[in-house]
């Protein structure tokens, strides 16, 4: 089971990392990620971890050593947040799209200009389409159990995927909580050592990355997706694996109060732990209210997401980024998209807020849900409305 | 991957994309990517090796009789070999003229 500890969670984090028995870290600072590599380092330095720590001078380096450091079959973490995540992006889709099984932490933070270190999603969605498994968590047992099951699902040979793991800057990272703390030998046995199917290896050459013309190109894209797509099982199952062994579940779709409830909340990420406080509270004075918490974001789980709402009539979908002048937050418009389909579906009601580190508090939650009652009585519908901003 | 080009379904990719097969690409066409091509007229021709040399593409090979000619398979018509030729040996003529 493992002891209970209080820590940073960005400690526990690089803790998880080391559990996993890494090869290579290869990683670059940035705020509000920095505690998790900086740890890493010291457990490197310290010998606490064998592990290889490359010092690369920024995120377009450290994403492209680590593609070079799975292509080798060896286990790779990386972590960063916010601009970092950008600096990365291009070879992001280089890692997915060579199958690397590579787990990377991300502190979700604002995008500039302003320059803002604190957390929202605009990171996290700007990154939708790159062809990661995305997982987020809400709280700091969450991000440990997960680093954990990332490495399991991403060299599971069905999978072979790189894997995101993604925990809101500060709100999480920065924050004190008690957490258990797995046993080594638990998670030994859990993630058995890194075989990679391919590797670099000079006595079987192979070629990585390399020319698909037109003729080509949409074949190696369909099997990309078939791909992710499939990897959703095997995800349920790893997560399963992983409650057998730790007495702790993970569902791609976690839900609180919602069987039967006439109006859902929907979050994701850390604000799905005040959203359950606000949920409580009206509950408390007779609302008919649950909440869903989408905990895997990609590959979008669309059989349990539409079976969570089926007999809901309002939807409160809370963004924490905006799709300018687009149809609404991300969230919010993915979600809309996921059911247009169907016959039985609630109304959708997209709001906007928590940006650059703004806190929601249990008492917009509030608003939120009577905010977005009332649009679907009166049939107001728009895009999305923005709270917690000044008018 | 072993099959060629227009041949392969997404199920024959590998994982990855990866070839496992070396120097694939020798079987990939890039002389239809050519709007223009050199055209050699063998009698200025001292047999320097410039425009093999120059040619970014590595396509001039030396033919039997020691000249050198552009292998159309691979040559995207860059003209390259026709600009830097010091005795105009070769010239960039349209293709399908």
């Amino acid at each position: 089971m493992g002891q209970r500890v209080g820590i940073e969670v960005s400690l526990a984090i690089a803790e998880a990392v080391k559990l996993a028995n890494v090869d290579v870290v290869a990683a670059y600072p940035i705020t509000p990620q920095t505690h998790i590599i900086e740890h890493l380092a010291e457990l490197v330095a310290n010998g606490e971890l064998d592990a290889e720590y490359i010092p690369v001078e920024s995120e377009h380096s450290a994403m492209s050593a680590c593609l070079g450091s799975a292509a080798t079959g060896a286990r790779t973490f990386t972590a960063t947040a916010g601009q970092g995540l950008e600096l990365m992006h291009e070879v992001l889709y280089v890692a997915s799209s060579m199958r690397l099984p590579i787990v990377m932490s991300v502190a979700n933070r604002a995008l500039s200009s302003p320059i803002n270190v604190w957390g929202d999603h605009s990171d996290l969605m700007s990154v939708r389409d790159t062809g990661w498994i995305q997982i987020v968590v809400e709280n700091g047992q969450e991000a440990v159990d997960n680093i954990i099951c990332g490495f399991s699902i991403a060299e599971d040979h069905r999978v072979l995927l790189p894997v995101m793991i993604h925990a809101d800057g500060f709100y999480l990272t920065h924050v004190i909580e008690p957490i258990y703390m797995p046993e080594q030998n638990e998670v030994d046995r859990f993630i058995p050592p890194s075989r990679y199917p391919l590797p670099l290896d000079p006595d079987n050459p192979v070629t990585m990355g390399g020319f698909g013309p037109p003729y080509i190109y949409t074949e190696m894209k369909k099997a990309q997706e078939v791909n992710i797509r499939a990897a959703k099982e095997v995800i349920l199952e790893q997560w399963d694996k992983f409650g057998k062994s730790f007495g702790r579940y993970y569902h791609p779709v976690e839900c609180y109060h919602c069987e039967g409830a006439k109006t859902l909340l929907l979050t994701m990420g850390s604000t799905g732990e005040t959203a359950m406080a606000a949920v409580d509270k009206m509950r408390g004075g007779g609302k008919d209210i649950g909440l869903i918490k989408l905990r895997l974001w990609r590959p979008f789980p669309f059989k349990e997401f539409r079976q969570a709402v089926r007999s809901a009539e309002v939807l409160v979908v809370v963004d924490r980024a905006i799709s300018f002048g687009g149809p609404g937050g991300p969230f919010f418009s993915e979600v809309k998209s996921a059911l247009y389909g169907e016959d039985n579906r609630p109304k959708v009601v997209g709001f906007v807020g928590g940006l650059g580190g703004r806190d929601i508090t249990v008492g917009q939650f509030e608003n939120v849900v009577e905010r977005g009652i009332e649009i679907v009585q009166t049939g107001s519908e728009q895009e999305f409305e923005m709270f917690g901003v000044r008018e | 991957m072993s099959k060629t080009e227009g041949e392969a379904t997404w199920k024959d990719i590998e994982i990855g994309s990866i070839f496992t097969e070396p120097g694939s690409t020798r079987e990939y066409k890039t002389g239809d990517w050519r709007s223009q091509a050199p055209i050699c007229n063998f009698k200025r021709c001292i047999k320097c090796g410039v425009c093999q040399l120059f040619c970014p593409e590595g396509c001039v090979e030396q033919n039997a009789d020691g000249y050198f000619e552009a292998n159309l398979f691979y040559c995207k018509g860059c003209g390259i070999c026709a600009r830097e030729c010091p005795t105009g040996v070769i010239t960039m003529t349209e293709e399908g003229e």
